[in-house]
């Protein structure tokens, strides 16, 4: 039962991760492309500023959590994903610096760098993420002798299609939610970007469920179970909404694109259930949320811990948003 | 060179560079909230003013220990795959705990702090900048959980071919843990003052905005006199548990060979591995380490001979580290008493030599908290957990040397890149003083 729950939050904890640092991922992705003048990209820092760093804690959470609850999955996905995953820590590494010291340094050069470093650090940890989860959704080739693939085979068509939703979809998460944070000529800009974006995100998101049904097992648990069938319900509406409400509502909009987010990750590690990473040569092999996972004691123990802490975390970080939901005046933009 | 020694270089030069701005978060984030206090009940504008140039510099810092944090989480699974199978039941908790009950805190409200000054009430800014001190402290409690069952493994069985966990609270009351936390975040209390006292002297000798960083110098000295003398006292207690629970170490600390009683502790002392004895033992102080390990001047000291040789650490550098650590705790003793008493009768403008002391004393802490981490952690080898599982068995068995030379290598070339960057804005932003439009 506990393994369950776990189960559960394992899955939840990624897809709050994207969700949340999904759209400032976007915006950095967004930075060197969107912002014409220096206004613009103080005001694009200063719309993540109060945020960023917090929602960036949700895949340290991600994986803390699993460490705890699935040790032997903590082990074998960050072994055997090894220079994907320092990639992406590198990505992170370079994106925070440059985000904190761009409006701290004179220097043009260095100036350029660091927005340079903002975005390909920006860039490779939503693409490469989207890869790692395109292949842990197909299954990766392990066996009782350890990991068959290397970082070429991770980069095959479904982790890469995989991998390009996720760009794309945080691309549009990220305008939605300077749309959200602003008014004025960068809010119409915003918007008529994130209209653009919406098509091309709905493209990949239909070749991604179309090509899941042929390439990964993802649908089976859906098949035996319909009512399940809900979640990638779920994570179509939610891009229909975001969609329909970019004109009328910026809040229902971005909200809308956080919901397809976070019911995109569901629909994956749903039909990925029982197994966290799923072996493509046998499931034998396979890791699941009962072999792979804590004795019940510890399992126990962090779920008292979840209990009651996550309601104080949801509750401040609510609070946080509300207070940083403000619009960015036209022209008044402070940077980071 | 082979994985594990690859990785072992890469684990600890990522920890080390962590480690250059973790001990500063820890105390100078302490110091701006009092600061900010200060401001709050006086309503003196100076306070204010102090308030965000230490705040700059806090941010400049807090960046790179938060982001190298990350690279230290994921290299467990990454680099030390079979360790983290054999003991995730355990240590994984604290981590998972750190980052629900610490990170979210700390990261939050800096956030709310820095973008905050207009938004929310000076009340609940200065609530914020207190939850970030807080929190980034309690950050350091679970790290060390976790740390310390390594070095003092406690509330576990052995089943299923892995360490389980059967008594949280023991893992978690763990005295091994509270001895490194509380000696952890004071040591990081007294790099934070000289921090504070160093820039502060800066200013002093070029007698500018003399009034703020006079202030500024006070409250570091009197910050910096009590957590010095904090963190030697923990320290006296730790090493008598590391004597309790490691023998290895602590015979490592000292070069100790050869089992004694009333051990006393030589001035002077050149150890020599190879040959398993020491080259020069002069000036002895009888029946210290006795004293010091077991309060007792009479007890009995374990030797290193008195081990299995595969069970040993390596003695030079855990030995010299310990004397440099011992050697400049007991000196920032001596320097904050001088720094607080100059401070406190406003005489630190007549003593300028004083003020080029304290202003080239400042990297010393550092040097402290990082020969500490040498002492803790290679005085723990072979283990990697202590007694129970050794660092050869514990790392990822698909590694290859290519893997980690190249990933150990873009960890170089990148935080090279970004030390100098992060070292030239806080000299640059030390050197400016207060902004106009602060």
């Amino acid at each position: 039962m506990l393994n369950i729950l776990w189960f559960i939050i394992w899955g939840l904890l990624w897809a709050m991760y994207f969700a949340l640092d999904g759209f400032d991922l976007g915006i950095g992705i967004l930075f060197p492309f969107f912002a014409k003048t220096d206004q613009d990209k103080k005001t694009m820092l200063e719309s993540i500023g109060p945020v960023w760093d917090a929602n960036e804690v949700w895949l340290i959470t991600a994986g803390g959590a699993t460490f705890a609850a699935f040790p032997t999955t903590y082990a074998y996905m960050f072994s055997f994903l090894y220079l994907p995953l320092m990639l992406i820590l590198y990505g992170l590494i370079i994106r925070a610096v440059c985000l904190e010291f761009r409006y701290k340094v004179n220097n043009p050069t260095i100036i350029s760098l660091l927005e340079i470093g903002f975005f390909l650090g920006s860039l490779l940890p939503a693409l490469l993420l989207g890869v790692a989860f395109g292949n842990i959704f197909q299954g990766l080739p392990i066996d009782q002798n350890g990991y068959h693939g290397n970082l070429l085979t991770l980069l095959n068509p479904f982790g890469l299609i995989t991998g390009i939703l996720f760009v794309v979809a945080f691309l549009l998460h990220g305008s939605l939610w300077l749309s959200f944070r602003t008014e004025g000529d960068i809010n119409v800009r915003a918007k008529s970007l994130a209209k653009k974006l919406w098509f091309i995100t709905l493209f990949f998101a239909v070749l991604f469920l179309v090509s899941a049904y042929f390439v990964t097992n993802l649908y089976s648990n859906y098949f035996s179970i319909p009512i399940l069938l809900v979640v990638p319900i779920l994570c179509v509406l939610g891009l229909l909404g975001a969609g329909i409400f970019i004109n009328s509502s910026e809040i229902l909009a971005f909200l809308s694109s956080a919901i397809c987010i976070i019911f995109l990750t569901f629909t994956g590690v749903g039909g990925l259930y029982p197994n966290l990473i799923p072996s493509s040569i046998n499931n034998a092999f396979s890791l699941s949320a009962f072999n792979s996972s804590s004795s019940q004691y510890t399992l126990a123990v962090m779920t008292i811990v979840v209990i009651i802490f996550v309601p104080i975390v949801l509750f401040y970080k609510f609070w946080t948003y509300k207070t940083f939901s403000y619009k960015i005046k036209e022209g008044e933009g402070e940077g980071y | 060179m082979d994985a594990v020694m690859l990785s072992r270089l890469q684990f600890g030069a990522t920890a080390m560079y962590h480690f250059i701005f973790v001990p500063l978060t820890l105390g100078l984030g302490v110091l701006v909230a009092i600061m900010e206090t200060l401001h709050y009940k006086t309503k003196n504008e100076v306070y204010l003013k102090m308030t965000k140039f230490w705040g700059r510099l806090f941010l400049i810092n807090f960046v790179l220990g938060i982001v190298t944090g990350i690279t230290l989480e994921f290299q467990f699974g990454t680099n030390w795959a079979q360790y983290s199978i054999y003991v995730g039941d355990i240590f994984g908790a604290p981590l998972a705990i750190e980052a629900t009950l610490a990170f979210f805190l700390e990261s939050t409200f800096l956030g709310v702090w820095l973008f905050g000054w207009k938004r929310i009430s000076p009340k609940m800014h200065l609530i914020s900048i207190w939850l970030v001190a807080f929190s980034s402290n309690l950050s350091a409690l679970w790290i060390l959980i976790a740390n310390a069952w390594m070095q003092d493994p406690v509330g576990f069985v052995l089943r299923n071919n892995r360490a389980e966990m059967t008594n949280f609270f023991a893992v978690v009351f763990s005295p091994y843990a509270w001895l490194k936390f509380t000696h952890t975040i004071t040591a990081g209390f007294v790099v934070g003052s000289f921090f504070v006292m160093g820039i502060s002297a800066y200013h002093l000798l070029k007698k500018q905005n003399v009034e703020l960083f006079k202030k500024s110098f006070y409250i570091g000295a009197t910050f910096g006199l009590i957590a010095s003398i904090l963190v030697f006292l923990i320290g006296d207690f730790h090493a008598a548990e590391v004597a309790h629970v490691q023998p290895t170490k602590l015979a490592a600390m000292e070069s100790l060979w050869n089992t004694e009683k009333a051990a006393p502790i030589y001035l002077i002392l050149v150890p020599d591995e190879s040959k398993r004895t020491n080259m020069v033992e002069a000036f002895p102080i009888p029946s210290l380490l006795s004293l010091l390990a077991y309060h007792d001047p009479n007890a009995t000291v374990r030797g290193l001979n008195s081990f299995p040789s595969n069970d040993i650490p390596p003695v030079t550098p855990v030995f010299l580290s310990f004397r440099i650590m011992v050697g400049l705790g007991t000196l920032f003793i001596i320097l904050t008493v001088l720094a607080w008493w100059y401070a406190r009768k406003d005489k630190l403008l007549e003593h300028r030599n004083f003020l080029r002391i304290m202003l080239y004393s400042l990297p010393l802490p550092y040097v402290a908290t990082q020969v500490g981490w040498i002492v803790a952690e290679v005085g723990r080898q072979p283990w990697i957990v202590y007694g129970l599982l050794r660092t050869d068995d514990a790392v990822s068995k698909n590694l290859t040397v290519g893997d980690v030379l190249l990933t150990f290598g873009v960890f170089i070339v990148l935080y090279t890149a970004l030390a100098v960057l992060d070292f030239a804005l806080l000299i640059y932003y030390a050197r400016k003083g207060p902004l106009e439009t602060d």
